[in-house]
């Protein structure tokens, strides 16, 4: 429901700030570990969570994402399941938006329409799926809008004026700008060429703009929010909860702090940055 | 099979969205789809142009040494008689072998990397990536960039490096950069992703040479269209030696390039059967890369088609002996063509293969790749069960001196 996206950055703007969207994989390393990070991420200050769907072939995704993937993959991690995590963070929690994030073919496979509903049900806000552009919004980003989520399109620095409108077109909730042309993980991007591209975009639409891709400290999270609407931070979550898993890739008595540190040191950065109160 | 109408033509698609029916289509970051629709639209522009094709036609003949014979393949075609007479029938099929491992580099991956080079020259673009299973399309690949002057990598899963070593010293000597790929499965799906992620990464001086007719629009299209050659040469070299078409057609199918490259210019001639073989590994019921006769509808690699998969839509492991079919989705185009009824689809195990590529080296001189010793395979199997006056064409796609090593492993024999 585009509802609880739109009143959490009111809040955001309200406070003076840019938002906090975290991104961990959901079933990583294991469902009950995945389901208490998911809920110490609003408590360690991220405003929007992204949840990511297992998915075999990530091909925008780097190493960190991929490896996530297939743990959670490799403990019996499902679409089913993922939804039901979900639900379990909505019972206790009714203001986080909650952002899935995946590929189009488990979503594909598990139905459009059935998907649609169930993650409706499940308390899901939101969607973005890396592989499905403007060209194939037919297949889930329409129906999405028809049933209430918001269809969440990457822009990225291939994206011209030119084809930036088509990229807006059908986009809610707010647009994630890729800071890089590349896969998650990777380089850490120019935040001069950010900031810029943001302020090109924020021209085309009046949805919130936030970036993601290669931001890994609290540093890089305040260079971001000085321009951008909102910061996504994912695999450097997904390192620091890597670093504290067992030699079987099994969750440690460490794991949970381990990300919920550097959520905190994030949420520090963007709060580091002012911004004028509802522009 | 669905009873979707049949159209008045097969060689139609896909239409402008880049669909086969329901397959195909662009299902990709948005940060390749302005490179991709740059890509379209050049390949439009070439197409049209008297020059590319003057150009296309000149290094077929004098580079590749195309055309590649019509053979008839007179022993196996009197051996498979004697197994129709054996088991009580007076028929078999008189066999012709279209023989693409004759070209330049051993494989018909050529036409097709020939074509995306002058393609990416017309672009302007300076590097190129490839993605390889058996490495015949690496091979290509890297022969053409040396040949061009071009910047060569290539993505190969590392179980590849190993059992297709001959074509990596190949690609080496070429002047390309190997890069195994260690993520997933090793194979040649990941080798795609890995692909696909450097894409992503140099999307602006980068040209992905795709090595079969999969991919987001338009590479099975494209791919396809370079393949066609095979198809259309067959046409005039069968009229000139039967003075009629011929009555089946048979090939091996990894993504699908070579078979579709045979059969597309036949596809509206109705009365010919066409019969694409897919590799069933140790089996239909165990692990094999049959994804037509084993997988579903789904969306990997920038297409829809058929794939193998689990409940969840997670992509299950392909397997064949043979590394260039181990892969488990399929060129779009096949799966419509499944679906509408017009190619049947079958499969040959491991076993089968192996079988088919003795056979064919004790009776033709001719080893085989393990990739269309399946399709052998399943001639062996139909021939003998049509009549003496039918004619079948089967599309040798490459040659089997890289797969030596590994047939001797499989045979329990050492090659020296
Ligand atoms: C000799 C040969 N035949 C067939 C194939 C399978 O590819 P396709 O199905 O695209 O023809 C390969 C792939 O590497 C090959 O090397």
């Amino acid at each position: 429901m585009t509802q609880r996206i739109e009143a959490r950055f009111e809040q955001c703007r309200q406070e003076g700030r840019a938002a906090l969207v975290t991104y961990v994989m959901a079933g990583d390393p294991d469902p009950e570990t995945s389901l208490q990070i998911l809920k110490s991420l609003p408590k360690a200050g991220a405003d929007i969570v992204e949840f990511g769907l297992p998915f075999t072939d990530p091909m925008a995704d780097g190493p960190a994402i991929q490896a996530a993937g297939l743990r959670a993959l490799k403990v019996g991690q499902d679409t089913v399941k993922t939804l039901d995590l979900i639900r379990r963070f909505r019972a206790e929690d009714q203001d986080t938006p909650v952002i899935l994030m995946g590929y189009f073919n488990p979503i594909f496979v598990y139905g459009v329409d059935r998907f649609l509903a169930d993650a409706r049900a499940a308390g899901v806000d939101g969607l973005i799926v890396v592989d499905l552009p403007p060209e194939e919004d037919d297949e889930l980003c329409l129906p999405a809008l028809e049933a209430g989520l918001a269809f969440i399109r990457l822009a990225t620095p291939t994206t011209d004026d030119r084809r930036l409108p088509a990229v807006l077109q059908n986009t809610a909730g707010f647009v994630y700008y890729v800071s890089i042309t590349g896969i998650t993980g990777a380089a850490t991007p120019d935040f001069g060429k950010v900031a810029t591209a943001v302020e090109r975009i924020k021209r085309h639409t009046p949805l919130p703009v936030v970036v993601g891709f290669g931001v890994k400290s609290g540093a890089h999270a305040a260079a971001v929010a000085q321009g951008a609407d909102g910061v996504v931070v994912g695999s450097a979550l997904i390192d620091a909860l890597k670093g504290t898993l067992d030699s079987e890739g099994r969750a440690t008595a460490g794991s949970i702090d381990a990300v919920t540190k550097l959520v905190k040191e994030l949420s520090d950065g963007v709060r580091s940055v002012a911004k004028r109160a509802a522009a | 099979m669905s009873a979707q109408a049949q159209p008045n033509s097969f060689r139609t698609g896909p239409d402008e969205r880049g669909h086969f029916g329901q397959f195909g289509g662009r299902f990709v970051a948005e940060t390749l789809m302005p490179n991709i629709l740059e890509l379209e639209k050049a390949y439009e522009e070439a197409r049209n142009d008297p020059a590319f094709h003057a150009d296309m036609a000149s290094y077929s003949t004098h580079y590749i040494g195309r055309p590649s014979p019509l053979y008839f393949a007179e022993r196996m075609t009197e051996h498979l008689r004697e197994v129709s007479a054996a088991s009580g029938r007076s028929g078999g099929a008189k066999i012709y072998f279209k023989r693409e491992e004759l070209n330049h580099t051993g494989a018909h991956k050529v036409n097709n990397v020939l074509g995306q080079i002058l393609l990416a020259r017309r672009m302007g673009k300076k590097r190129i990536i490839a993605e390889t299973g058996a490495g015949q399309h690496g091979v290509a690949t890297a022969t053409l960039c040396a040949r061009f002057g071009l910047d060569c990598v290539v993505y190969m899963g590392a179980v590849d490096v190993e059992r297709q070593k001959p074509n990596v010293f190949r690609m080496n000597m070429l002047g390309a950069k190997v890069v195994p790929v260690q993520s997933g499965t090793r194979t040649l799906k990941d080798a795609m992703n890995e692909a696909l992620r450097d894409w992503v990464t140099n999307v602006s001086d980068t040209f992905y040479c795709i090595g079969t007719v999969a991919g987001p629009h338009p590479y099975p299209a494209m791919v396809r269209d370079f393949q066609c050659v095979i198809g259309n040469e067959t046409r005039e070299q069968m009229m000139e030696a039967e003075g009629r078409l011929p009555d089946s057609l048979v090939a091996c199918i990894g993504g699908g390039s070579n078979a579709i490259g045979l059969f597309h210019p036949f596809l509206d001639d109705k009365d010919i059967e066409i019969y694409g073989v897919e590799a069933a590994g140790h089996g239909l019921d165990k692990l094999h890369a049959a994804s037509l006769s084993g997988g579903r509808p789904g969306v990997l690699h920038g297409n829809r088609t058929y794939l193998l998969m689990d409940h969840d839509g997670q992509i299950q492991d392909a397997h064949s002996i043979s590394a260039g079919l181990d892969y488990p989705g399929i060129g779009p185009e096949h799966a419509w063509l499944h679906e509408m009824g017009r190619v049947k689809y079958i499969s040959a195990t491991d076993e089968e293969a192996l079988e088919a590529f003795q056979l064919c080296s004790r009776l033709e001189g001719i080893l085989p790749a393990l990739e269309p010793s399946h399709a052998l395979a399943k001639v062996a199997e139909l021939a003998p069960q049509k009549p003496k006056d039918h004619l079948m064409v089967v599309n040798i796609s490459g040659r089997g001196d890289k797969d030596l090593f590994q047939i001797a492993e499989h045979l329990g024999n050492q090659i020296v």
